[in-house]
């Protein structure tokens, strides 16, 4: 298998394992200083570019191999357009995304295809994101087909009743249309699509977001069960905290094209430091009449500005309670590490953590 | 003395080519002035369909409309369509899901809720368009007088659902009917808008009806909670009551099968089995028994009646949660 890897990929990538001693070599997923920027074009004649919306800008995470990351953030944050960046649906404006130690930028054609195998998808709409007009085998061969794995006949037939069981759904499924089932079992067909082709990561994107509460936890428990199996690695797009919390290790926190945040999901939840955290967490629900009486939410004022002219300084400013008369609006913090991976772009994290800053105390 | 009774209502959809869809069935309840009850429940579970019954925006062709509403003496489900125009709006607000299809995109937002006032409160124009802007001030919407002359499209989506509220308490009503208002919005601008209904109820004394199927908002709005399933009131209960010790083990099941923010991690979910198209009929015995752990042999012959348990507590259940635990105790 090594050797033939090797003479199709050629030189200029490395094979696999790379180097012992590199840190980051047990990571699947390295995404460096990723910037996806969208023209905004006027003009009936000639497109003159006015202005770009900075959808993704400058985001850095590093994804372990067979780990679960959540990338949360509310809608616009470009959370999605991150995670269609890693497939290289979006092509990013800048920055480099390293999967498995080989350097996608420069990737097209033939090599990229044969990458992409190892990455799939599993989108929100499960309606709209499968073909109503094929069927379930055909929807689930064709990734088989286009990768060389659809080996014919029996044995076929045989891999794809275990990739349906797997999921959960009978082998009777396998002649049914989308239309056919409910919201959760398309779900399932979804999954079992992106596993079709047996990939090493799949970026899930609002996977449960669609679905009824009492489906909802099927469909989590079964990414859970698949993710033991297979050994894959997860990268999960939600805008729900609870359901991201529920599923993933590591968590980023997304606002306006940054990542304000990023920790262990149980030192998150504990010890949230950006003020955007907190005041995301403040505001989920908890299905208890106890907390929710004694919650103190931190009600941020106002609404996302535009990503076509994010605000100066720290993105947040213009929202944030903590906010101080200086640097804030100036200086655009970096993320930093304040100890034990816990990494966060804000400038007054500890002041804020040790409660030295409160509240509107700046104005 | 209840603002609002909903007595037995049921909303039945009749087509020629297809089975009649029973969408609500045989649901009553009370809502008294100043308080806020939850309907809550899934997809189908008819929650949506009892809140356009109420407010007479059924279509009325294929529709059977059965049983009694009446706000403060007056049977609204026996009004004209005229006399109905008169009350809607006036007497009932309603906060939709999705306030850009609620709101008219070639008028401005200004000319939405002047409108109202117009209406219903016989203001003149320029009187209404102070009010008006009044009230875009009172819910939120910074810089009202311009906003006044944008239109939706121009809004963002918290500012649409405010604009929205705007227009539902333009005329103080007495009861407000929220279906699912936050479902569409972002968590920050989702506590936004609940802080203000809350604190609008707490003004006016309006009566709220929350419509959901986030436990979480319920937890945190709502007086007494109905539990609707497959058309029918499975369990009503107080908040606190009910989160502490639900009976149905449809309300049990939902409450373990949200992800929560403040449980251990690594700990599985407890799903439900199945979906509700596994549903049998009411007529055949208890509609969530193919997906209940509880179910007993009697559950798939025989509908269990909604019966009161205790004080303000009501369940529809053959085999209820803590049903052995309560006999042994008192053994």
């Amino acid at each position: 298998m090594t050797d033939s890897s090797r003479t199709i990929t050629g030189s200029e990538t490395s094979p696999v394992g790379t180097d012992p001693s590199d840190p980051a070599a047990d990571s699947l997923l390295e995404i460096d200083d990723l910037r996806v920027h969208f023209p905004i074009k006027r003009g009936i004649v000639l497109d003159r570019t006015v202005g770009h919306v900075y959808a993704v800008d400058g985001v850095s995470l590093r994804v372990g191999r067979g780990e679960t990351y959540g990338l949360v953030g509310e809608s616009g944050c470009g959370k999605s357009t991150l995670g269609k960046a890693v497939l290289r649906l979006e092509r990013p404006t800048g920055g480099s995304i390293r999967f498995d130690g080989t350097d996608m930028a420069g990737m097209s054609g033939e090599p990229l295809r044969r990458m992409r195998r190892r990455m799939q998808m599993v989108f929100q709409d499960t309606l709209s994101s499968l073909d109503p007009r094929q069927s379930v085998e055909s929807l689930l061969v064709e990734g088989m087909r286009a990768h060389g794995l659809d080996k014919g006949g029996e044995s076929t037939e045989r891999e794809l009743r275990e990739l349906l069981s797997s999921v959960g759904l009978p082998s009777s499924a396998l002649r049914k249309y989308p239309h056919e089932f409910s919201g959760g079992q398309r779900q399932r067909i979804g999954i079992a699509r992106a596993l079709a082709v047996r990939p090493d990561l799949v970026v899930a994107d609002e996977p449960v977001s669609a679905l009824d509460v009492s489906v909802q936890a099927q469909v989590l428990n079964l990414l859970e069960d698949l993710q033991e199996e297979f050994g894959l690695t997860y990268l999960v797009i939600a805008h729900d905290l609870a359901v991201v919390r529920h599923v993933a290790r590591r968590i980023g926190v997304m606002y306006l094209g940054g990542l304000v945040e990023e920790s262990d999901s149980d030192v998150l939840y504990e010890q949230p430091l950006h003020p955007y955290t907190r005041a995301l967490l403040s505001a989920v629900p908890v299905p208890e009449p106890e907390v929710e009486d004694r919650r103190e939410r931190i009600l941020l004022s106002g609404d996302l500005p535009s990503p076509a002219s994010p605000p100066t300084g720290c993105r947040f400013h213009t929202r944030c309670p903590w906010r101080q008369p200086t640097r804030c609006d100036s200086e655009r913090p970096e993320l930093r590490d304040v100890g034990g991976g816990h990494r966060v772009a804000c400038h007054y994290a500890e002041e804020i953590r040790d409660g030295i800053i409160t509240p509107n105390s700046g104005e | 003395m209840a603002l609002l009774e909903v007595r037995d209502l049921s909303v039945r959809f009749v087509r020629k080519s297809e089975p009649t869809v029973s969408a609500v069935d045989g649901v009553s309840f009370d809502v008294h002035p100043g308080s806020t009850v939850g309907l809550v429940g899934e997809s189908g579970c008819g929650k949506s369909v009892t809140s356009l019954a109420i407010m007479g925006l059924l279509p009325g062709r294929g529709t059977e409309v059965s049983g009694s509403v009446n706000l403060e003496g007056s049977e609204l489900l026996r009004l004209s369509q005229r006399e109905f125009d008169r009350r809607r709006g006036k007497d009932l607000g309603m906060v939709f899901q999705d306030p850009l299809t609620s709101l008219n995109p070639v008028v401005p937002i200004g000319l939405q809720v002047s409108e109202v006032i117009e209406r219903h409160r016989g203001l003149s124009r320029r009187d209404a368009s102070r009010e008006a802007a009044r009230l875009l001030d009172r819910v939120g919407i910074p810089d009202p007088d311009r906003r006044l002359k944008e239109y939706s499209h121009q809004l963002s989506g918290g500012m649409r659902q405010r604009a929205l509220i705007a227009m539902a308490l333009a005329c103080e009503p007495r009861l407000l009917i929220a279906d699912e208002p936050t479902t569409a919005l972002d968590v920050t601008i989702q506590a936004q808008i609940l802080t203000l209904l809350k604190e609008l109820v707490a003004e006016t004394g309006t009566a709220l009806i929350m419509i959901t199927h986030d436990l979480g908002v319920v937890a945190g709005m709502c007086d007494e909670v109905n539990v609707l399933y497959a058309g029918r009131i499975v369990e009503r209960a107080q908040r606190h009551e009910l989160f502490s010790r639900p009976r149905h083990p449809y309300t049990a099941g939902l409450m373990a099968s949200v992800p929560r923010l403040d449980s251990p991690r690594g700990q599985r979910l407890a799903p439900i089995e199945g979906s509700v198209a596994d549903n049998i009929p009411w007529e055949g015995g208890c509609a969530f028994s193919p997906r209940c752990g509880n179910a007993l042999a009697v559950c798939g012959e025989r509908a269990p009646e909604l019966e009161t348990i205790e004080q303000g507590r009501l369940l529809r259940c053959h085999n209820p949660i803590g049903a052995a635990e309560l006999e042994r105790a008192h053994d």
